[in-house]
């Protein structure tokens, strides 16, 4: 087990590293300037030298790279060319609204899920169950911006229950940074939702005509109680494989979400960095965002472990 | 547990709605579309940092109004010697900055030397290059000689890019930025907004407003959807014109279409073949249906121009009749260049809606006319690095929106590559004019030179479509300088 896990670690740091060097190279081959951009149309040459030797951006990109390694080594992500702050701070603060977020979504959706999920399967072939699968189809179908539009329009724009978007910060008090939080919390959160039932729903019947869960039965344990004892249990590996991916996609992937509601999440953050040629910035967040999805990676391997002893035994 | 989980979930709801923060009673609430990079108006582009501190944080020796004309600021006179190369600054007293230090001459002499100085990152350093010396004479006066006459040195003195700032915080004003104006900065979260509150030892008149806020809402759908919650008050620049309609009924909101310094063209690589034939040119200019243009990209709002200035300024001459929508003509001006049909070109579009929704209208009429035009979407950056900087392109859509720019025909190596040698001579007038009559004179003269040339093919002048709670007020509806300035805005009781 020990093992394992060191194993894992280690081609996490390895995968981290050929990450740093693949951002960098693909963003240094994509055209434009960030001192140009600051400028603008009436600046000349001159000033765009000095800016750029500020900067930084003088220097070969080899340098650039050991310099952002090394800097980065250290845990400092560098400093905005545009913002002019330090980018972790930048990643911080983005952070303190994606992060709760994509949980609260997160979480909502497997609320919704596994229920819905478990009983489809449960009354499966029957009306109930087409009722779900037709929903659920229905909510992988609708284009979540227009779900989050159709939201503000009903609670913001005519019951005037929510504000339509923006985010107060943390230090306005709990509630006000939660509320603002509710319906962009839905909008991501029913699309997955959706999937996350339907997966649910034909891992669990596939389990349930396996040999276990018919031993089970004719122990004499109910159609309902094999089903959560045996067949849950079993089904939770698709299950999971999907829940990390949506947690990682949430993470950024909110950025349409995110434009409808005016919030400061990271999705926001690297679209207009990348517009505005901030490269430090995109370099700083995609690095974040693959630790991210590396460690998520991990910990869902950690839940299969849980989830079903067989993995366990395969591996070591 | 799941039902526990719902069960929490929707106590949260409920608590959440009740939740609403009451509305603030002498506060603003701004939409802007783009938020800025940074806050210092004498490091970057952009119009977003001027939106947010012109006028509002910053000061400079002159101001700008609504109208485009130059008002006394920190400077509460001037006098210019006779052969217009001395300018004497009479400076206000008792002005203080918002970390405490007082104004005086050597804060004017360190901003404009800061500016001109071989290390200045100013985005407009060539506002600066005619002075040749800034001397503080005494703490309230400032001498500044320049190296030749300049017409429009008050007014330059009055952009964003030439506020005063202090030695002492100008390092620091990208993120906390320090002037002298009404309004000092209080927080800015980074993303969704940007705080101001009333200066209370403000020099002048103080502001009306105790607080304004600047929210970031760069999606049209997003913007109008604030405006009817209430979650916005003004958008001086409302990025959905398609929904003006909607507005216009209702009682809450006042609409106020005004004009800005945007000049949107359809510009032309004049060193380029075919493009450096005048015929093909004109054919171009023929070819545009400027009214359709605006219907369709504007909602209708918007003035057709025929050359490179504004149609509010006093020396603006109606050049549109020059080359009116004509396809025939410009199919026989193409026939007469012998390239009848075999122009293939690219047009290079950034994002703005009226390049990439202008481009396909224009695409569209040019191949009426036999012009083969492939279109191009190009972001920003790709934008400044392709056209701007290298001159790669045939075509492209852009709105030239700083302030008296019609001078970047005379430059030589800009992307169209004009620079007449002719052209040239007469800007160089313009700068040596004694007076007002000779000036207009002049730029009118310019302007008819562009039209006659079709150096680019002009559209229409970008306007400035404001929409607010019909209870506030004080705001500006023309932007002769990208600002919000909201120093004289108020609310109404009714």
């Amino acid at each position: 087990m020990a093992r394992y896990l060191l194993q894992r670690a280690f081609s996490l740091g390895l995968t981290l590293l050929i990450a740093t060097l693949v951002i960098f190279v693909v963003l240094d081959i994509v055209p434009g300037d960030p001192a140009s951009f600051m400028m603008g149309l009436n600046a000349d040459p001159q000033t765009l030298a000095q800016l750029r030797h500020e900067l930084g951006l003088d220097l070969p990109a080899w340098q650039r790279y050991f310099i952002w390694l090394g800097s980065l080594a250290g845990g400092d992500l560098g400093i905005s060319y545009t913002y002019r702050v330090p980018v972790s701070e930048l990643i911080v603060e983005r952070l303190s609204v994606s992060l709760p977020l994509t949980l609260m979504a997160t979480a909502l959706s497997l609320v919704i899920a596994i229920p819905l999920g478990v009983f489809a399967a449960a009354r499966r072939g029957r009306f109930s169950d087409a009722a779900v699968v037709g929903a659920t189809q229905l909510g992988v179908a609708i284009p979540n911006f227009w779900f989050a539009l159709l939201l503000v329009f009903v609670f913001a724009t005519t019951l005037h229950w929510f504000s339509a978007g923006g985010f107060p910060g943390w230090d306005e008090g709990t509630g006000h940074a939660l509320q603002a939080l509710v319906l962009p919390t839905i909008a991501l959160a029913l699309p997955q939702a959706a999937i996350l039932t339907r997966v649910t729903r034909s891992a669990l019947i596939e389990t349930l005509g396996e040999d276990f869960v018919r031993t089970a039965r004719s122990k004499g344990l109910s159609e309902a109680r094999s089903l959560r004892r045996h067949a849950l249990r079993n089904a939770l590996i698709p299950v999971l494989t999907i829940l990390g991916l949506q947690f990682t996609f949430l993470l950024a992937g909110a950025i349409i979400v995110e434009n409808v509601f005016y919030l400061p999440g990271l999705g926001r953050l690297v679209l207009q960095a990348i517009t505005q040629r901030d490269l430090i910035v995109v370099q700083g967040v995609v690095i974040v965002l693959v630790a991210a999805a590396v460690t998520v990676t991990f910990l869902v391997e950690i839940a299969y472990m849980i989830a079903d002893p067989r993995v366990r035994v395969g591996r070591t | 547990m799941a039902r526990h989980l719902l069960t929490l979930l929707a106590a949260c709801f409920a608590l959440a709605a009740c939740g609403q923060p009451a509305a603030q009673s002498n506060a603003a609430r701004i939409g802007i579309v783009l938020e800025p990079p940074n806050l210092d108006p004498t490091a970057g582009a952009a119009a977003a940092i001027d939106e947010v501190v012109y006028a509002n944080v910053f000061e400079g020796l002159t101001r700008i109004d609504e109208h485009g004309d130059v008002l006394p600021a920190l400077a509460l006179s001037w006098d210019i010697s006779p052969d217009r190369l001395t300018y004497t600054f009479h400076l206000r007293q008792g002005a203080r900055f918002h970390d405490g230090t007082t104004f005086d001459a050597s804060d004017v002499k360190f901003s404009l030397d800061r500016a001109r100085a071989p290390d200045s990152v100013n985005a407009q350093k060539s506002l600066f290059e005619p002075i040749a010396t800034v001397d503080a004479v005494n703490p309230s006066t400032v001498k500044v000689t320049l190296s030749r006459p300049t017409n429009d040195f008050l007014f330059n003195m009055g952009w964003g890019d030439a506020v005063i700032v202090a030695p002492e915080s100008a390092a620091k004003n990208a993120t906390i930025p320090i002037g002298t104006g009404p309004f000092r900065f209080s927080r800015w979260l980074k993303g969704t907004q940007i705080e101001l509150a009333k200066n209370p030892d403000y020099w002048g008149t103080p502001a009306k407003l105790d607080k304004v806020v600047f929210l970031v809402i760069p999606d049209p759908a997003a913007a109008y959807a604030a405006l009817l919650a209430g979650d916005v008050d003004s958008f001086p620049n409302f990025p959905a014109p398609e929904l003006l309609p909607q507005i216009a009924g209702d009682p809450r909101f006042a609409i106020a279409i005004g004009t800005t310094e945007g000049e949107t063209i359809l510009a032309i690589n004049n060193a380029r073949p075919p493009f450096n034939d005048i015929r093909v040119r004109q054919a171009i200019s023929h070819a545009i249906n400027r009214r359709a243009l605006i219907d369709a990209v504007g909602m209708g709002y918007g003035t057709p121009i025929g050359s490179h200035f504004p149609p509010h300024n006093r020396a603006y001459i109606d050049l549109t009749g020059r080359y009116p929508f004509d396809p025939n003509k410009a199919r026989a001006l193409l026939k007469d260049a012998g390239r009848a049909s075999d122009i293939s070109a690219t047009l290079k579009l950034p994002p703005p809606p009226y390049a990439r929704r202008g481009g396909e209208i224009i695409a569209a009429e040019l191949r009426a006319v036999g012009i083969n035009v492939k279109i191009e979407n190009i972001e920003w950056a790709q934008w400044l690095d392709q056209v701007f900087t290298n001159g790669n392109f045939d075509l492209t859509i852009v709105s030239h929106t700083e302030p008296m720019d019609i001078g970047i025909y005379a430059r030589d190596g800009y992307y169209f590559h004009y620079a007449k040698p002719e052209f040239k001579a007469l800007m160089a007038a313009l700068d040596r004019a004694a007076t007002d009559q000779e000036r207009t004179k002049l730029l009118r003269d310019a302007q008819r030179m562009l039209a006659e040339d079709a150096v680019n093919a002009f559209l229409y002048q970008l306007p400035k479509i404001g929409v607010w709670n019909a209870r506030l007020h004080g705001q500006w509806v023309n932007s002769p300088v990208q600002a919000n300035d909201m120093t004289a805005a108020y609310w109404s009781e009714k």
